[in-house]
């Protein structure tokens, strides 16, 4: 290991010092097909969230706000590269593999992570919504009885702490700001909130699972408590509107996930182990 | 990667070899702020010797997706490499999570005098929810003035913030309580 693995990662700047998951495999450290199955679910909602998040380096309203935003993104992208080098432990793939060479129906995401969220007040909602979410989720996630899934969420819910306080300031500021910032702000939430339910759904997985996950339906309470708090002190209303059908954790997807990830593959698979 | 290790401070090992390969690494800085050592930061974790002379060292992440962490790796081995040790392991290791609760009196001095505010408080009290918390003012690096505004909690690199001083005007670095 003296010289860096040798593996040449394209997520990286300068080849050779992925964490990749022949590392891993040689620090003792794999997971089972059970418990990669879960870390490839948190770590896709994290990278297709990064990846609809980086749209906005360059393009959002101030640049403060752009550096926010980007940094959010950097977040996300951490944790999405340790969950999928966790991931891809069980059966010897790297971070990349599992991220552009992967089809469609093999992402676990959410449909909540997968549209694009090109309004700054879609984004900002959906941030609300999210963030809140996943703090929640890594907050018990540290009791993991996986010990490399605890450690990951205990660093993960430092940083979704302020993305939740980055979220919930924008609500206010757009919600009580004019009438135009507050109709754009409720609209992202009418936008994203049929995909609300599905952050909340157990399944058998979940089930078998056992202690090495959390519940989703456990989640919900505190989650929508706290998002509903943030939404009416800013004078928004919470949306009422039919759930949409979703399917993210069993591979069923929106069309903008196809879209996403034709950009975000595309130079991976054209020319395969490229670095820059 | 993850292994259990002493939540509290870190310490220079007691074996002597050990120690000779903690001071040799200590010097390494972060390369986003060159006058703060991994020591200052509270990035080295620990030394350990293997029985044929091959040194381990153990780093932890500040952020998930820092991307100062792989140079940080690179300049470590290359500072083992220029000390004599042909071989080496950098091990990253991601619990206990890293705090600015680790950082030492003296790096948060030299952060002062760089020029970035460092972080006030202590990271045990953050993560609670329910009404918003208060938090004590940053003075100014340039000035001293406790007169400064947020003008982003997300800075120029995930662990700092941008303030500006209302009493010198400049905007400066403060590094978050983490």
């Amino acid at each position: 290991m003296s010289g860096g693995s040798g593996f040449d990662s394209a997520t990286l700047i300068s080849a050779g010092y992925a964490l990749t998951s022949e590392e891993l495999a040689s620090s003792g450290v794999q997971a089972s097909d059970d418990v990669a199955e879960y870390a490839l679910r948190l770590g896709d909602d994290a990278l297709i969230l990064a990846q609809n998040m980086l749209w906005w380096v360059s393009r959002a309203p101030e640049l403060e706000e752009d550096i926010a935003l980007g940094n959010v993104a950097l977040d996300l992208l951490g944790h999405a590269r340790v969950l999928l080098t966790f991931a891809g432990s069980a059966s010897g793939k790297s971070e990349d593999d599992l991220a552009y060479f992967r089809e469609e129906e093999e992402f676990r995401c959410l449909h909540l992570v997968q549209f694009p969220g090109h309004d700054f007040g879609e984004t900002i909602a959906r941030q609300l919504i999210f963030s809140h979410y996943a703090f929640e989720q890594w907050k018990r996630l540290e009791n993991s009885a996986d010990a490399t899934i605890a450690a990951i969420a205990a660093k993960a819910s430092k940083e979704l702490d302020y993305h939740v306080d980055h979220a919930e300031q924008w609500t206010q500021r757009l919600g009580l700001g004019t009438e135009e910032s507050n109709r754009r702000l409720q609209a992202g939430l009418d936008y994203f909130w049929p995909y609300i339910d599905e952050l909340f759904e157990d399944d058998e997985f979940i089930e078998k699972l056992g202690p090495v996950a959390v519940r989703p339906s456990e989640l919900r309470e505190d989650v929508m408590a706290r998002i509903t708090t943030a939404i009416e002190e800013a004078g928004l209303r919470v949306p009422e509107v039919k759930q949409a059908v979703t399917g993210g954790r069993r591979g069923e997807h929106r069309e903008a996930l196809g879209h996403l990830l034709a950009e975000m593959q595309v130079l991976a698979r054209k020319h395969p182990g490229v670095t820059w | 990667m993850i292994e259990q290790i002493d939540k509290n401070l870190a310490q220079r090992p007691k074996d002597p070899e050990a120690a000779r390969v903690w001071d040799i690494v200590g010097k390494v800085t972060d390369p986003e702020i060159p006058v703060l050592s991994i020591i200052d930061i509270g990035i080295l974790r620990d030394v350990l010797v293997g029985s044929d002379g091959t040194p381990q060292v153990i780093i932890t992440p500040t952020y998930s997706g820092c991307p100062a962490m792989d140079t940080i790796k690179a300049d470590v081995e290359q500072a083992l490499r220029d000390a004599g040790y042909e071989r080496s392991e950098v091990t990253l290791v991601l619990a206990p999570a890293w705090t600015t609760d680790w950082m030492t009196p003296e790096g948060k001095k030299k952060l002062e005098e760089y020029g970035i505010a460092p972080p006030t408080g202590s990271a045990a009290v953050g993560m609670q929810r329910g009404p918003k918390r208060l938090s004590l003012a940053v003075r100014c690096p340039r000035c001293g003035s406790i007169k400064t505004n947020e003008l982003s909690r997300f800075g120029s690199t995930s662990c700092k913030a941008l303030y500006q001083c209302a009493n010198c005007q400049e905007p400066f670095d403060y590094f978050k309580v983490h």
